[in-house]
């Protein structure tokens, strides 16, 4: 496929041009270009395939010291002349901000950008009819692996590509393109009392050759699923609580949600005045990698133009960095820390990139063999978290561990526990990472939480 | 609505008019690779917000989108593309592209689409949109400055309101054509409180599809919405730790609507049980709730957030009955459900926006009143919870476990409410939890327009309601035993 890139730049660039023209001082663009295939299919037949293509353009004015942001994909001239004008008549309706200006020149990425092996050329050769093919494959898979999987969900593979490019006035300009896939199969189970057991798996990452095989997929999905048969409530209780990677990862965006800059100085942190203090038991380091090749969450610059860079948030337990983007670091008076991120419509904010908690030493297995009694979480239902005080309260759905194995299945309970119990009560941690999604975390052990039941 | 400008290109006065012979050309293209039906959805959106942080104006943002959706039937299977330019050319090679789902066939024949005349259930002189910005600038001073004023404890104040004007264009190769234009307003107050080292946040919001007239109710003003979200988090610093297990749970009116919405009403939209996938599957004209409970779901309540003139397959909205005295009476339908039970559509096939293809989704959910007043529902109560605000919830369709996120709660002792509660997880299972609503309040009310619905990747505005409701059992998550 055409690298799109080259293209997006000059519109971006273009567009900068042209607020200025039109009396902004300052200017951002930032210009999405995006095709997807999602395909879904249903007890082996086709259910669903969806096909297309769109691009966008938001834009950030600055006039006296107010800015205002706007977004459009209509790029018809008359049209997108109009857009801009009105762009910079909407910043009059702000009020001036010393704060909001666009981030110092030398703070800008300059020269040439890393490459990040972003783009796999072989993700469009998937098209639909292959497409079709693999989620069929995966789906028949999980309905072969046990006769109690009696009906899906389906099975959907999705890919999509894009590439985006940012200018601004103060001299940057940059772009760069992306792939990603992804195939995920959702089995059903019939359990007794007419309940239904529903569960998934998923294989997902940039290059086409990473993804699992669809029938692997299928048979995972299927003995997670069925592991879920007879699934029972329990008593109300304090337990040690495991949460395996998928529950792990909700748990750690938790906690990146309450360490930016924005948290910081909306007052909206249970962290504030806790840097260089221990917020998480020592075995406990997450780090938000940009950098990393191949990685989905990956990105060249952030969101305001600087230059990404690797930042430790939480190390041996002691909270190191509060992610900033330019606003949030001058609002706190402080440098930001590259850690903007950036959709066509809205302004820069603080996101991650590939927020990882490292790897411990014991054994993945040995997390549950190691634990006489407790529970073992695979998802968590709910918005359960106060990110100011920290409480956190969630639905849950697992296994109870008795001696130190898995011994039947859990559900319709909730844990609980302050967010800052939870993490310092952290004893044993996984030596198990995967790169599926850009939020990654390895198998991990609380010493104590409340589990209300029956 | 008739009163509105059409500010959308493909509107009859607009440059890129679309005419039934045009859509019918399109619909046609659509169905040349021998699909048994097609739609166009024609969408033009116009959003604007603007944010109050700090005692003054932070941001100000503005957007436009504008799209063509088709999908394309052939048995189950679904054929979906869109494109963002109205071009014939574009228009065109994107109902080819959603056509390739039907491999080969007879093409269908394309029916003249005529425009059927839709209700009005959200008359709006002027949208806020097009109200002057220093007017909407000046709510949010109002807001800031009446939770402020509150309390001397609230150090931090942000306020927002987001609006937007919808066009659709509805066509279907079965011949209809609808059109519709939705406003749809929301304004927001968030306060944060701080005290002897403690901090608490509260939040308080509204709307629904309003002009600016909704500002001048008295429960809607800025000033109310200021003084709730700042006496939440000065109520809030006082919380104590919630109680953990099953135990007898108030809810109270309107916004609890959500357990409803969790509890029963994402079970009973009928894709799920088109694909016996839910546990309401094969449950019609069984017993699934306590006969206290009447559950129905109506896209007809004049200016509600969830109210819609005409749904996004083309259908007039309906007031379903869902549940009748604790029986199950029927599904939320979109057209493919519809066609697999054999009855008509009830106008609950809707979608996000032009890049998606429509589902079955609800509208505005509620539980009809029963006989007692809240306070003997209270006072019946020896030591529960009372549930009184929401940030959300979420539902496993197949189990049929749900939760629901507690902001602002109560202990109840010996029939009165007493302490706040810090926030806390309910749980509970839908089925089982509706046959122990033992009491519902005469007291029913609807939301205040601020629930967004979000199912397989796709948010919709919704409307929830219902009286106090008592639960007789239901499992509290909060971290102190006993």
């Amino acid at each position: 496929m055409r690298d799109e890139v080259p293209e997006l730049k000059a519109l971006a660039e273009s567009a900068v041009e042209q607020a200025r023209k039109a009396g902004a001082d300052a200017v951002e663009a930032i210009v999405q270009s995006g095709a997807e295939l999602s395909v879904k299919v249903r007890m082996g037949e086709p259910e669903m395939v969806h096909e297309a293509g769109s691009r966008a353009l938001g834009l950030r004015v600055f006039k006296d010291h107010r800015s205002a942001v706007t977004y459009t994909s209509d790029f018809t001239p008359a049209a997108f002349a109009a857009f801009v004008r009105e762009s910079v008549a909407l910043a009059q309706l702000s009020e001036p901000d010393e704060l909001n200006e666009l981030p110092a020149d030398d703070e800008l990425a300059r020269g040439a950008l890393p490459d990040l092996e972003l783009w796999d050329d072989a993700t469009l050769s998937v098209d639909a009819a292959e497409a079709l093919r693999r989620a069929v494959r995966g789906e028949r898979a999980a309905l072969d692996y046990d006769k109690r999987v009696t009906n899906s969900e389906g099975a959907s593979y999705d890919r999509t590509v894009g590439a985006s490019a940012f200018a601004t006035s103060g001299g940057f300009s940059g772009g760069y393109r992306g792939t990603y896939q992804s195939l995920v199969v959702e089995p059903v189970c019939d359990d007794e009392g007419g309940k239904k057991r529903n569960g998934y798996h998923f294989t997902a990452a940039r290059f086409l050759a990473a993804l699992e095989e669809p029938e692997h997929v299928g048979r995972e999905a299927a003995r997670k699923t069925v592991a879920k048969l007879g699934s029972r409530k329990i008593g109300t209780r304090d337990a040690m609580v495991v949460f395996d990677p998928d529950a792990g990862r909700a748990i750690l965006r938790l906690l990146v949600s309450c360490v930016t800059g924005t948290a910081f100085y909306k007052k909206s942190s249970y962290l504030i005045g806790k840097e260089g203090a221990q917020v998480a038991s020592p075995l406990v380091t997450v780090v938000d990698d940009p950098l990393l090749p191949r990685a989905p969450g990956s990105r060249p610059y952030d969101g305001d133009g600087l230059p990404s860079r690797k930042q430790a948030v939480v190390n041996a337990g002691i909270l190191e960095t509060v992610l900033c983007d330019v606003y949030s670091a001058r609002k706190l008076g402080r440098k930001s820390t590259g850690s903007a991120g950036r959709g066509v419509g809205g302004a820069p904010g603080v996101t991650t990139s590939n927020l990882v908690m490292q790897t411990g030493k014991t054994p993945v297995a040995e997390v549950v063999k190691q634990t006489e009694a407790g529970l073992y979480v695979t998802d968590m239902m709910g918005f359960g978290f106060n990110a100011v005080t920290g409480d956190f309260s969630r639905g849950a759905n697992g296994f109870w561990i008795e001696n130190g194995e898995l011994s039947y299945p859990v559900s319709e309970i909730t844990i609980s526990a302050n967010l800052e119990a939870i993490l310092c009560g952290i004893d044993l941690v996984g030596d198990d990472l995967d790169f599926r999604t850009s939020t990654a975390c390895p198998t991990f052990r609380v010493a104590k939480m409340m589990i209300a039941g029956s | 609505m008739t009163t509105l400008a059409a500010r959308a290109p493909f509107a009859p006065t607009g440059p890129a008019a679309i005419d039934a012979a045009i859509a019918q050309q399109l619909l046609s293209a659509a169905l040349a690779s021998g699909g048994d039906y097609a739609d166009l959805y024609f969408e033009y959106r116009a959003s604007a917000d603007f944010v109050y942080e700090e005692e003054r104006v932070r941001n100000v943002g503005r957007g436009i989108t504008l799209g063509l959706g088709v999908r394309v039937l052939k048995g189950d299977a679904t054929g979906y593309a869109y494109t963002e330019e109205l071009t014939q050319e574009r228009m065109l090679a994107t109902a080819r592209t959603a056509g390739q789902i039907a491999a080969g066939g007879g093409a269908a024949p394309v029916a003249v689409p005529a425009q059927i005349a839709v209700a009005d259930f959200y008359p709006v002189g002027l949208p806020t949109i097009d109200a002057s910005p220093q007017g909407k600038l000046e709510l949010l001073r109002r807001a800031d400055r009446a939770a402020r004023a509150y309390d001397a404890r609230i150090v931090k104040v942000e306020c927002s309101v987001s609006e937007e004007l919808k066009e659709i264009l509805v066509v279907t190769s079965d011949g209809r054509l609808a059109r519709d234009t939705l406003p749809l307003v929301r304004f927001g107050v968030r306060a944060v409180a701080e005290s002897a080292g403690k901090r608490q946040a509260g939040s308080s919001g509204g709307g629904g599809r309003y002009g600016m007239e909704y500002f001048d109710e008295v429960l809607h003003t800025p000033e109310a919405h200021g003084r709730e979200a700042a006496r939440i988090a000065i109520t809030m610093l006082d919380a104590v730790d919630a109680p953990a297990g099953e135990m007898e749970v108030v809810l109270g009116p309107a916004d609890s609507g959500i357990l409803l919405h969790e509890a029963v009403g994402h079970g009973l939209e009928a894709d799920f049980n088109r694909k016996e996938t839910s546990n309401y599957s094969g449950q019609i004209g069984k017993r699934v709730a306590s006969d206290l409970c009447t559950v129905i779901d109506d896209g007809t309540l004049p200016s509600s957030r969830g109210s819609i003139n005409v749904d996004d397959e083309g259908f007039e909205p309906q007031k379903n009955t869902l549940i009748e005295n604790g029986i199950l009476v029927d599904y939320m339908h979109d057209r493919i459900s519809a066609r697999h039970f054999k009855r008509k559509p009830s106008g609950n096939g809707r979608r996000q926006s032009f890049r998606h293809a429509p589902l079955p989704r609800m509208t505005n959910t509620l539980l009809m009143p029963g006989q007692h007043t809240p306070e003997e529902i209270i006072r019946s109560v020896k030591r529960g919870v009372f549930a009184k605000r929401f940030s959300g919830g979420q539902v496993n369709i197949s189990n049929g476990d749900f939760v629901f996120s507690l902001t602002e709660g109560y202990l109840i002792e010996d029939g009165k409410i007493t302490a706040p509660l810090k926030g806390v997880n309910l749980i509970g299972n839908g089925p089982d939890v509706l046959t122990k609503v033992t009491m519902v309040g005469s007291d029913f009310e609807l939301s205040d327009g601020m629930w967004t619905c979000g199912k397989d990747g796709q948010s919709v505005p919704v409307g929830v309601g219902t009286p106090t409701v008592k639960i007789a059992a239901i499992t509290v998550g909060g971290t102190k035993a006993g």
